[in-house]
């Protein structure tokens, strides 16, 4: 994974100390909370519901274990003891005080981390696939594209009061484990005819409360140039966006109201007529880049075999564990969401010991997953038994991976000052109702909770989707289906009328049992949704 | 009986408060009915930085004590419903039955 070089350190120890400063002059008077805002705000710092709340970035969702163990001593040291992971793979505090603040971010700097761009009208951090330099079908690593992003994004001036926030994932694989099409620009790297490497370009999608999916504005872009792509697109959308108004400013407003042939048609001039800047990162760099991220050195004739003999290991092996692209290598997603507990959060313990794991089992790497969970990319499968073991005994061993019980949800009104509903309690209620053996009876499904319109839990893209919302000053909860993230993009639709706390975990197994009652050899729910249509399951829901 | 309070968060750990009168305090148990007084009030304590981003919010009088109106506000006078050993009363698990 990348390292350093003298320039990176030197740029985020600097931004430390420029915080410091900051923060000290808050807190002796110098500055207003006016001032103070938005600084703090280039620094990942909110003021959420309870206290300060720190977001940490988490490039790519890629660290390793000195870096996991940095996030554990922090929220020992800083924090309650406790770290939430996050949709965007980053990871939140959310008991921070303004006076430690500095010292967290130098903490944090020491291992090659901080949490610059985490907020505020920046490009935020670049998301990718959890399982990226790993996966048996991506056609190569998307992470150093990923890093180039980063870099050259990284306190760009032109980027740096973009009309609003703006995000970028990038994947190698066919299986879309990054909702690419629901971000600003979704990036795709494929081969050509000629087997040159490219890039499907998407932009435009988005969530929040204007969710759209993304178009393809460019089937084929060459690799080389996509920092100058991306370049025309933001110039594009930073000269029309609607900064009178901050429900317009996404650029999925942008491409929605162009159209998708004028906003290419603008993206492509605009980017002919900067080629000859020759703003592209150059290639020598990127290999620079991408020298960081060559394989870790495989055991050849590592064994294939697993033991299945001990039936809890095999359940969690059939569940959790993915095909690896080095024979006798798997990939092993660790489960942030015990039954009944609350999606994303890990303790201190929880995060050392998953360092821990990841050194002695997975060359030291670990990614967060934006479905708020853990990978250990490189594991040997003869090490799985052990490792599954050590996992059990610390309540990192729940068998969920993408059942219904696997819920992403946002940290919703008990935590955010935006939230409209509590996401955690529904969350809670619905994996004790179905975390048993009827979750596996239903199989895949993907069920993600929004506490408030802005779709952190990414409401819109679950194969059920419940968003909280606020009638009258009691919390309400509507029901949605039929959403995507996956490389088959949807967005969900609402049944109807909204629910209480209990009322809509009930309408939630009704639809499940609509599914169970209609569904044909092979279909997941979202297959049979799509097959049978909305009817049947309001019916089921509201009849 | 119907109330305005006045709250915010220290300026220096986050922590929710509540004005009390003379003061701030963690507990809104604490907190004094400010009617019409609550920006004037939360001016003059900004701006001698005893508090950050300061409001006033309705709030009901209860044998109890202030009861917020809004649930946002009850939750943050409890802390994460979530979370009963992080709210101000960890040893009670009764103290946050009002704030559902």
């Amino acid at each position: 994974m990348y390292k350093y070089d003298k320039y990176d350190q030197a740029i985020v120890d600097a931004r430390v100390e420029e915080f410091r400063d900051q923060a000290a002059r808050r807190i002796a008077g110098a500055l207003t909370e006016d001032q103070f805002k938005p600084l703090r705000l280039k620094n990942g710092l909110y003021l959420q519901l309870h206290a300060y709340m720190l977001r940490v970035a988490i490039p790519y969702g890629t660290l390793d274990s000195r870096q996991m163990r940095m996030l554990g001593h922090i929220a020992r040291k800083y924090d309650r003891g406790y770290g939430h992971f996050t949709t965007r793979q980053n990871l939140q505090y959310n008991w921070i005080k303004l006076e430690e603040a500095a010292d967290i971010l130098a903490d944090l700097a020491s291992v090659e981390m901080h949490a610059i761009q985490t907020s505020g009208e920046s490009i935020r951090n670049v998301s990718s696939d959890q399982y990226a330099g790993a996966a048996a079908d991506e056609i190569a690593d998307p992470r150093p594209w990923a890093e180039l992003i980063r870099q050259a994004t990284t306190f760009h001036p032109e980027f740096s009061y973009l009309p609003r926030k703006f995000k970028i994932a990038v994947t190698a694989a066919e299986e879309d484990r990054a909702a690419i099409r629901l971000h600003d620009i979704g990036l795709k790297l494929v081969r050509n005819g000629a087997g040159e490497l490219g890039f499907e370009v998407y932009i435009g999608g988005g969530m929040g409360r204007t969710p759209f999916v993304a178009p393809l504005i460019r089937p084929f872009l060459p690799a080389e140039h996509l920092f100058s792509y991306c370049e025309a697109a933001l110039r594009v959308w930073n000269r029309w966006a609607r900064r009178d108004n901050i429900h317009k400013q996404r650029i999925k407003i942008l491409v929605h109201d162009l159209g998708q042939e004028e906003f290419t048609r603008q993206v492509e001039e605009e980017w002919q007529a900067i080629l000859p800047n020759q703003s592209d990162v150059p290639m020598v760099e990127f290999d620079r880049i991408a020298a960081y991220f060559v394989d870790p050195p495989f055991e050849a004739g590592a064994p294939d075999e697993i033991d299945r003999s001990d039936p809890d290991f095999a359940l969690w092996v059939d569940q959790n564990v993915v095909a690896h692209k080095a024979p006798g290598y798997a990939i092993v997603n660790i489960s942030l969401k015990p039954i009944g507990g609350i999606p994303g959060d890990a303790s201190a313990e929880q995060i050392e010991l998953m360092a821990d794991l990841a050194e002695r089992y997975s060359f030291d790497e670990l990614r967060v997953t934006h479905a708020q969970n853990i990978v250990l990319p490189h594991v040997r499968k003869a090490d799985l038994y052990a490792l599954w073991q050590t996992l059990s005994e610390n309540g990192l061993a729940e068998a969920n991976l993408d059942l219904i019980s696997d819920i992403i949800a946002c940290p919703g009104l008990d935590y955010c000052s935006l939230a409209n509903a509590r996401s955690i309690p529904i969350a809670q209620k619905l994996s004790q109702r179905f975390g048993d053996d009827r979750q596996r009876e239903i199989g895949e499904l993907k069920l993600k909770i929004s506490g408030c319109i802005n779709a952190c839990g990414h409401h819109h893209a679950g194969h059920i989707g419940i968003l909280g919302v606020d009638r009258k000053g009691t919390e309400n909860y509507q029901l949605l289906l039929g959403g995507s993230g996956a490389e088959d993009a949807s967005l969900g639709k609402i049944t109807g009328p909204g629910f209480d706390e209990d009322g809509i975990v009930d309408a939630v197994e009704k639809a499940t049992q609509v599914y169970l009652d209609r569904r044909e050899e092979g279909e997941r729910f979202l297959d049979t949704y799509r097959r049978v249509g909305m009817e049947p399951f309001k019916e089921a829901i509201y009849g | 009986m119907s109330m305005k309070l006045l709250t915010g968060n220290d300026l220096r750990t986050g922590e929710v408060t509540w004005w009390t009168g003379t003061g701030w305090s963690r507990f809104v148990e604490n907190a004094v009915d400010v009617d019409e007084h609550g920006e004037a009030i939360a001016t003059e304590e900004i701006g001698a930085r005893r508090v950050n981003a300061a409001y006033v919010i309705d709030a009901v009088d209860t044998p109890e004590g202030p009861r917020p109106a809004h649930i946002k506000d009850r939750i943050r006078a409890l802390g994460p419903t979530v979370r009963l050993d992080l709210t101000l009363k960890p040893a009670d698990p009764d103290a946050g039955s009002w704030v559902i």
